[in-house]
């Protein structure tokens, strides 16, 4: 188990949506026994069309892999800013991730979608492994994933 | 300096390098297997490829490329993401596409032992220790085999030495190219290098069309599966989605309605660089230097072994009882030593020395540094000499360094040289020392002396003349330890030479049984052969003296030609043994002087028992190479030593040619006679690769070597370079 507490960035998109009114939010990822290396896990928010926002939370440290998380990669050209501060190590095969962050209120019930990109070394890439829209109802229900993640969870 | 840059890395790293040799060895395997196994995809272009499998996997996701040329798909059976290994000729799938579990867990313990990044930072530490081991090592090769160009000439030495140097100079370059490859990859793993211009910018605008099929795009047909990377298809029903395409050449994306290149990045040079590198490593799409690196790789825990036990034996001789730090030191003692007998009398003088109060530090003369010697008052040097007169093992470059000072020592010094009067240049090393003294200016505490093959005597009396010097009072009594013999028991011998005043026999001994024999030998191989050395302890004397054995160990038994001296203690004894006696006798192995291995013809040349050593290489000579022996002796009828097996051996092809000297017939004629006679036949064979072993008198041989001096010459060759390329040997007393 681990876990981290992280205060989002501030990246224009999001500021632009938020009226200063946040909650503590923790998202909750348990991965499969897939056998093999730590994965890399990029989590990140985009509108309805699909429109990058920003990011929450990056696992693994070495940014030549990043690439390898095709969506988040497209998305923010590698830029390495964008996760600045929220940056933690790649979560073993069977591990959690729990990481607890500061999420502006504006974000829930209004379109807006969290991704997860996947990443094992010598393995296939798992972009948009997770795809779930942010809403109050979602929150506590966990969501299946589809290669290295179990399930998805979380919670306002 | 080189020797503790060879020695400390590999003693500290040794263990580590070996769990990652190890590991790296059994790695290798696995690119070659997999080049074996993936079919081939030569000729065949992307669009085809993706067609094929599209095909066969309607809901591929992506293709990859291994540089082994492996191909896999990735793609959904129902909801769950699937993987196998494709034939591109079919777009079949035809096996499993994980990696295994053994290999994930090698990869892992060969690059980061299991600790992640600090692991990975261990593991470069120790590539960097392996090429430092590997280029002090080279340095040290090429110092022991004489010089850069023989660095591939035939080993030299014995034992663990002999093993070390023969092991290394097989696997060093492989273990070079690991280590720098393995540094290159750890550096790019923790960012480095540069790394390469990456994706292009994911393309804003595409034409929002789908379903273009990939065996019509042009960027795909114009790309060969030898230079794919991976294709990743575009995600079903998402229209701003693409084509990826990566390549050896670089990545780009290709609209997934028009089959239009959207935009494209090459590869940067870096990327190239370290492409070629890893490959270099892992033997990933080099499967064969793969395997050549793993065998390399396999070096390593017997080098390990071997320098450890290098290591242990040095210190082991190298350390006296008494010896206080160097720079607490009033008296330094300076060994040079070959074979390790010296440092005996340099631990019995320091013992010596301490009683009388002086504070004595005994070392190698390699570690020659007066500057740092503040205490210093006087400095003794004892120095053996290796071959003609060159510097012994532990010597190192002793007159290098003393020529290098900026001024003589101020402590005066004293040489003892130990040496065989019997050899020309008798303590020739210990003279070169006495010489370079001189012409730096140092002062002298005694003029130089010598020990004549470890005399106690010799040893004592120079003791005296030093006591003198320092104003004290002792007596220097070294008994050098005498080598574990054993009883051999005579079982036959045969007469010669009474006729011609030069009575002779060669004797035949029992070969001890097994275990005992290898206690006796104190080594860790077994086993003798032709042309090593037996030392005999004769009755009356801890002094061995010294005989070429005629016979291997595979002869089954143990046989000696010895050739009585008036008044020789030793051959006395010998040459009145009768079957049934024993003396006691220990081996010494003689590895350079032996046929080489090979089919290259041999010259063996000898007079008198010197014949010994030459018949035994006859008698083993199995594989029938050409071997052809010029042998002198006095009369056919006296002393023809061998004479009926020499026959024997010529009829079934053991011996090419014998050619015969008498010296005391009707027309006295000696072997390098004959030689000279032979002139054009032993230029060819020498030119042919021919090796030429000497065995007998000092005389004789001096007379050999200039005949065969100017026979060489006419082929603009000399003795010297054929000696260097292992060529040459002589035994000689």
């Amino acid at each position: 188990m681990k876990s981290f507490l992280a205060v989002l960035a501030v990246t224009t998109a999001l500021s632009a949506v938020t009226p200063a009114i946040a909650g503590e939010v923790t998202l909750t990822t348990n991965l499969r026994n897939y056998g093999g290396p730590g994965a890399y896990l990029a989590y990140y928010v985009t509108d309805a069309s699909g429109k990058y926002l920003g990011s929450l939370w990056m696992s693994g440290g070495k940014a030549r892999y990043y690439e390898h998380l095709t969506g988040w990669y497209r998305a923010t050209g590698g830029n390495l800013g964008e996760i600045a501060g929220i940056t933690g190590a790649s979560v073993g095969s069977g591990r959690t991730l729990e990481v607890t962050l500061d999420l502006a209120d504006a974000l829930f019930d209004a379109g807006y979608e969290l991704h997860i990109d996947a990443a094992v070394e010598d393995y296939r890439d798992s972009p948009n492994e997770i795809v779930v829209p942010l809403t109050s109802d979602g929150s506590g229900q966990p969501v299946q994933g589809s290669r290295y993640i179990a399930d998805f969870t979380y919670t306002r | 300096m080189i020797r503790s840059l060879h020695r400390w890395p590999g003693l500290i790293a040794a263990l580590f390098l070996c769990v990652i040799a190890l590991s790296g060895t059994a790695l290798a395997v696995y690119p070659a297997i997999e080049s074996v196994r993936s079919p081939s995809s030569a000729d065949i272009s992307v669009a085809e490829l993706a067609s094929r499998v599209q095909a066969m996997e309607p809901t591929v996701e992506q293709i990859r490329r291994a540089p082994s040329g492996r191909i896999t798909a990735y793609y959904y059976e129902g909801d769950q993401p699937a993987a196998a290994v494709i034939d591109p000729a079919t777009g079949e799938a035809i096996g499993n596409a994980d990696t295994s579990a053994l290999q994930r867990w090698l990869t892992n313990l060969h690059r980061s032992l299991f600790l992640s990044d600090a692991g990975r930072i261990m593991t470069a530490t120790a590539a960097a220790a392996m090429l430092a081991l590997c280029l002090s090592g080279l340095v040290l090769l090429a110092r022991r085999s004489g010089g850069w160009r023989y660095l591939f000439s035939p080993a030299r030495g014995t034992g663990h030495g002999k093993l070390h140097s023969s092991i290394a100079r097989l696997s060093v370059f492989g273990l070079g190219l690991s280590s720098i490859t393995a540094l290159w990859m750890t550096a790019a793993t923790f960012g480095f290098i540069p790394e390469g211009a990456g994706a292009p910018p994911f393309p804003s605008d595409v034409s929002g069309q789908t379903g273009a099929n990939p065996a019509a795009i042009t960027a795909l047909e114009q790309t060969s599966v030898d230079k794919l990377r991976s294709l990743t298809f575009p995600v079903n029903g998402d229209k701003t989605d693409v084509f990826t395409l990566k390549t050896s050449d670089g990545e780009g994306y290709i609209d997934q309605g028009t089959g239009r290149m959207l935009a494209w990045a090459d590869a940067g040079a870096w990327e190239h660089v370290t492409d070629f590198i890893v490959m270099l490593h892992t033997g990933q799409g080099a499967a064969l230097l793969g395997l050549l690196l793993g065998l390399s790789a396999l070096g390593i825990p017997f080098l390990s072994w071997t320098g450890l036990r290098l290591w242990l034996t040095g210190r082991k001789r190298g350390r006296a009882r008494h010896s206080v730090a160097v720079g607490d030191a009033d008296t330094i003692v300076l060994v040079g030593s070959e074979g390790g007998s010296t440092w005996g009398f340099a631990d019995t003088l320091c013992g010596v020395l301490s009683e009388s109060g002086l504070r004595v530090h005994v070392g190698p003369m390699s570690a020659f540094t007066p500057q740092r010697w503040p205490q210093a008052q006087r400095i003794l040097l004892l120095a053996a000499t290796y071959g003609d007169g060159e510097a012994p093992a532990s010597a190192g470059n002793f007159l290098e360094k003393l020529a290098a000072l900026p001024e003589a020592p101020k402590a005066p010094f004293a040489v003892l040289g130990f040496g065989d009067r019997s050899f020309p240049s008798f303590c020739g090393y210990a003279a070169k020392i006495a010489r370079a003294g001189e012409a730096k200016g140092c002062r002298l505490l005694l003029p130089m002396e010598t020990v004549d093959r470890q005399s106690p005597q010799d040893f004592a009396r120079w003791g005296r003349d030093l006591a003198a010097v320092l104003g004290l009072e002792f007596e220097l009594n070294h008994q050098p330890t005498p080598p574990k013999s054993r009883a051999l028991t005579l079982v036959s011998r045969r007469d010669y030479g009474t006729d011609v005043q030069a009575p002779t026999a060669i004797l035949r001994f029992a070969l001890p049984t097994g275990s005992l024999w290898r206690r006796l030998t104190r080594r860790t191989f077994p086993g003798f052969e032709a042309g090593d050395i037996l030392g005999i302890l004769p009755e009356g004397s801890d002094l061995p003296r010294f005989y070429s054995l005629a016979s291997g160990k595979r002869d089954g038994f143990v046989e000696i030609c010895v050739r009585r001296h008036p008044g020789g203690l030793c051959s006395g004894q010998l040459t009145t043994l009768e079957p049934g006696q024993t003396i006691q006798a220990f081996l010494r192995h003689n590895p350079t002087f032996r046929p080489a291995r090979g089919k290259a013809p041999v010259l063996l040349i000898g007079a008198g028992t010197g014949i010994g050593p030459l018949a035994g290489f006859a008698r083993a000579n199995r594989t029938k190479r050409p071997m052809h022996l010029y042998f002198g002796t006095r009369h056919p009828q006296s002393d023809a030593l061998y004479a009926e097996e020499l026959a024997a051996w010529q009829q079934n092809g053991r011996l090419a040619s014998v050619t015969t000297a008498f010296s005391r017939g009707e027309r006295p004629i000696y072997v390098q006679d004959t030689l000279r006679s032979d002139a054009a036949h032993v230029a060819r064979l020498v030119s042919s690769g021919a090796q030429i072993l000497v065995c007998g008198g000092r005389e004789m041989a001096a007379g050999v070597s200039a005949a065969l001096a100017d026979i060489l010459a006419t082929q603009g060759l000399t003795l010297a370079t054929l000696k260097a390329e292992g060529r040459y040997a002589e035994d000689v007393y």
